[in-house]
């Protein structure tokens, strides 16, 4: 926002300078131009600024999940917050084009699969949780389950499981 | 095949058509720019996924080769997984570039976004374009309220170096001469090198004439060179990335 201002600041007096240069002031080109540069100079910084957070939430949504935890949500402006869920939406309808009926979940299946079953720690109680053949498991803390690997892998981003190494 | 015009029926074994995938996968993961997209044999591979899911569901608990074949669903899916993400990373990365081309694509030229992907695209511009007009755009100067994506966001650098494995052999490919900018000494055949002296605190550059030179490529046979000189090559599958 400051930097707004000051861009402000800079056009009205460049603007002031352009109707005199037309007048007949040919000397001050030279500061016309020079704070022209300094409102491009601006105009990329905050652009690369914004851009650059756009790409972190853009990442947020690839670690953490279509829902976002309050804390992060609270340092984003309501227009981030827009843009998250504009891309979110985007990602969805693309992902459920692909695939067959259910479409495919991109955001699964991040590392090459190594086994099978993989042992599995609760860090919270989480509740229950079903897997494939019907039957569910409740996710208290610090139980240890052996668990199918493609099931786990959401909660293992979010937190809820740790993936036990032996 | 029969040639109607509309592309060709693909009949391809199983064992094929996930080669084919990882093929793909892999030209897509070593690529600088993004490449032609491929619906038949992403459709074809979701088909096999789910021919293989339903085999499964009817095969007996604790047989062994359940076990099997889930693994090797596990690690299909992962590949198409892969492979599609790595596109959306591009797309999203070079995305004024990707919809500049794609819209001014010659009528018989393939299409290297899947009208999804197209679609993606341009919500994908449209979104971050909103945003930025918003945010801080509309509150610039009059004369500083339009940018243009297709100059700001970077282009691919199709300049970079790629390792390739051969597949067919290729002859007389014309490799350009390097500019200054791209100095790189290859393990084999390089062009003479514009001589540069150290005199003192001078350097002097010899007058070199630029020369092009060609390669011929063997089948079988490993390189490690410019990505721009080899594009046309990974398209038609006579290379393939590693």
């Amino acid at each position: 926002r400051q930097a707004l201002e000051e861009m402000r600041a800079l056009y009205e007096r460049n603007q002031a300078d352009v109707s005199e240069a037309k007048s007949g002031r040919t000397d001050l080109i030279f500061l016309i131009r020079f704070r022209h540069c300094c409102l491009l100079r601006n105009q990329r910084c905050i652009l690369a600024y914004l851009y650059d957070r756009l790409l972190r939430i853009r990442a947020l949504r690839w670690e953490y999940g279509s829902v976002l935890p309050n804390s992060i949500q609270f340092h984003m402006s309501a227009e981030e917050v827009d843009w998250f869920n504009r891309y979110k939406k985007s990602l969805a309808t693309y992902m459920r084009s692909v695939g067959g009926e259910e479409g495919l979940d991109l955001t699964q299946d991040i590392k090459p699969p190594k086994s099978l079953y993989i042992e599995v720690r609760c860090l919270t109680d989480y509740g229950e949780f079903e897997i494939d053949d019907g039957t569910t498991i409740l996710l208290k803390k610090n139980s240890q389950h052996f668990l199918p690997r493609w099931k786990c892998e959401q909660l293992i981003r979010q937190g809820v499981l740790e993936h036990v190494l032996s | 095949g029969d040639s109607d015009g509309d592309g060709e029926e693909l009949v391809l074994t199983p064992a094929q058509l996930i080669r084919s995938l990882e093929q793909a996968w892999l030209n897509e993961k070593f690529a600088p720019e993004l490449l032609e997209s491929k619906p038949e044999i992403i459709e074809c591979v979701v088909e096999q996924l789910d021919h293989m899911e339903a085999n499964l569901k009817r095969a007996k608990r604790g047989d062994l080769k359940v076990s099997v074949h889930r693994m090797e669903i596990e690690r299909i899916r992962y590949v198409l997984s892969s492979y599609l993400r790595c596109r959306l990373v591009k797309i999203e990365k070079f995305f004024p570039h990707v919809l500049e081309k794609e819209k001014s694509r010659a009528k018989g030229e393939p299409s290297i976004l899947s009208p999804e992907e197209f679609a993606f695209a341009k919500e994908y511009m449209a979104n971050t374009e909103t945003y930025l007009k918003n945010v801080a755009l509309k509150h610039m100067p009059p004369n500083l309220q339009k940018v243009s994506l297709l100059k700001s966001v970077p282009k691919p650098n199709l300049d970079s170096f790629v390792f390739l494995r051969v597949l067919e052999r290729q002859e007389n490919i014309l490799v350009e001469p390097e500019t200054d900018e791209q100095r790189w000494v290859g393990p084999w055949v390089f062009p003479r090198q514009c001589g540069t002296v150290r005199d003192g605190d001078m350097m002097q550059h010899h007058a070199c004439p630029r020369r092009e030179y060609t390669i011929d490529l063997e089948e079988g046979s490993q390189h490690l060179i410019r990505y721009r000189t080899v594009a046309p090559l990974v398209a038609s599958g006579a290379v393939q990335l590693i």
